[in-house]
């Protein structure tokens, strides 16, 4: 990291574990929760949320000085929603098929807490390159917890990852199907997303003790 | 009947909690005291019942394909539906201030006691999620649109209310170190997802008749079948139970 000082890294690198947005933040878990059934669609919401985050948090950075505080939900309403718009119409126009199975959970990014609580929490009182810095790092910490999430979820689900058949195909009964192992198809229903992330915030703490709740 | 079936659908079948994790970050981070959760609650049933019926005006008469037509002929080939985040999330912070507002003046102690979280109404995914399910599912007239949103607000209200109370339950009982909190709060609504989820079966499509009296058909025929499963699970249900109290 020789183009950052430590202080700016840390920005980068805190979200990512000890301080992650969904895990510890307790940010934006709609989104993460209804759409990772398939890994390809946890990538696409990651970039979007990353496009969104790091312009959003510029943006909001630069005005910072001249937005009344009482009306600054609305500003930072109308900022968000122009960009998702942004977002939206790129996927509609070039990934068609995706931007239907990610359906109104696009446009529910405005609403992505990340987004609205990092711009409160940091973009208000801190200069641009911080508050870009922090903005990538938060939606970097949101995506790896999207990607893990949607990993298992279509790996063990549907035994393909991406679309590919990792595993071996259950009807031809090759590779570990074989053997007698069977796709777990309740990973796929919504709930599982939810004992997911449970686990993975079980993995984590027993990890780090020191972010345990009393 | 229209009506009921769309106000069952949205309650349980569909809860916004529970189906689609629509507002779970207020949901989680309200949900330790009943008596907030019911507040926050009440103000989820009541701004939506408000703004899932104006964003339907807004969806009809100016942002669908076509919709400017009252206009006069030449607006009938616009579409403005790409502005509908936009005109949503403005209708909806506007509605969250007033009942901000409202709430300061008629009960003070809610309010102190709501905190951040009522301007954060206006960010709670449950809110908008709600107008743009409106939009996507493409309900047909004002009434319904009325009904849906009170609907899908019992449903998140009532989400809240259970997680509450489970909540200041498990208080007392053991739960391992790094799981206190947040974990085994998300395990926990991932299971009572699970529970909602029989849910499913109860209206079966409910949107033509006609698929509906094929489903008929098809559970006669199915009678026999499901019987020796039910005996199976009987008898798996009473395995557990009595494991439970071994």
């Amino acid at each position: 990291m020789g183009l950052l000082s430590k202080k700016d890294s840390k920005l980068i690198l805190d979200p990512l574990a000890d301080n992650n947005p969904i895990t510890i933040q307790v940010l934006g878990i709609c989104s993460a929760l209804a759409i990772t059934a398939e890994l390809k669609a946890s990538i696409v919401m990651s970039i979007s949320v990353l496009f969104v985050m790091g312009v959003g948090n510029v943006v909001i950075s630069l005005m910072r000085n001249i937005i009344p505080s009482k009306i600054r939900i609305i500003v930072q309403l109308v900022v968000v929603a122009f960009l998702v718009i942004i977002v939206d119409l790129v996927l509609k126009a070039f990934a068609y098929e995706l931007s239907k199975t990610l359906s109104v959970f696009v446009g529910l990014i405005i609403t992505n807490c990340i987004i609205m609580g990092r711009f409160e929490a940091f973009a208000l009182g801190n200069g641009i390159w911080r508050s870009f810095l922090d903005g990538i790092g938060n939606a970097l910490g949101y995506g790896v917890i999207l990607i893990i999430v949607g990993f298992f979820r279509e790996l063990l689900g549907s035994g393909t990852l991406l679309g590919f058949k990792v595993l071996g195909d259950p009807i031809e009964k090759t590779g570990l199907y074989a053997i007698g192992y069977e796709n777990n198809g309740f990973m796929l229903l919504s709930p599982m997303a939810l004992i997911v992330v449970g686990i993975l915030i079980w993995v984590q703490r027993s990890r780090n003790k020191a972010l345990i709740e009393d | 009947m229209e009506h009921i079936e769309l106000f069952f659908k949205s309650i349980f079948i569909d809860n916004m909690v529970f189906a689609t994790f629509l507002g779970m970050c207020s949901y989680l981070a309200v949900s330790k005291k009943v008596s907030t959760a019911v507040g926050l609650g009440a103000a989820v049933i009541f701004v939506l019942a408000i703004t899932v019926p104006l964003n339907w005006l807004l969806d009809q008469y100016i942002l669908q394909p076509g919709a400017l037509k009252w206009l006069g002929p030449e607006f009938a080939s616009y579409d403005l539906s790409f502005l509908s985040f936009i005109m949503f999330i403005a209708t909806i912070a506007t509605m969250v201030q007033l009942v901000e507002i409202i709430v300061e003046k008629f009960s003070p102690s809610l309010y102190n006691s709501l905190g951040i979280f009522l301007p954060l109404i206006a960010v709670n995914c449950a809110i908008l999620g709600g107008s743009l399910f409106m939009q996507s599912r493409e309900i047909a007239t004002f009434g319904l649109a009325l009904n849906y949103g009170i609907g899908s607000g019992i449903g998140w209200f009532l989400a809240i209310l259970a997680i509450a109370a489970i909540r200041e339950k498990i208080r007392y009982s053991n739960v391992p170190a790094p799981l206190r909190g947040l974990g085994i709060t998300f395990i926990i609504t991932g299971l009572m997802a699970i529970g909602f989820m029989s849910f499913g079966g109860m209206l079966t499509g409910g949107d033509e008749g006609a698929s509906k009296k094929e489903d008929k058909a098809v559970e006669v025929e199915m009678i026999e079948t499901p019987k020796v499963d039910n005996e199976e699970t009987i008898e798996i249900a009473e395995n557990t139970t009595t494991k439970e109290i071994n």
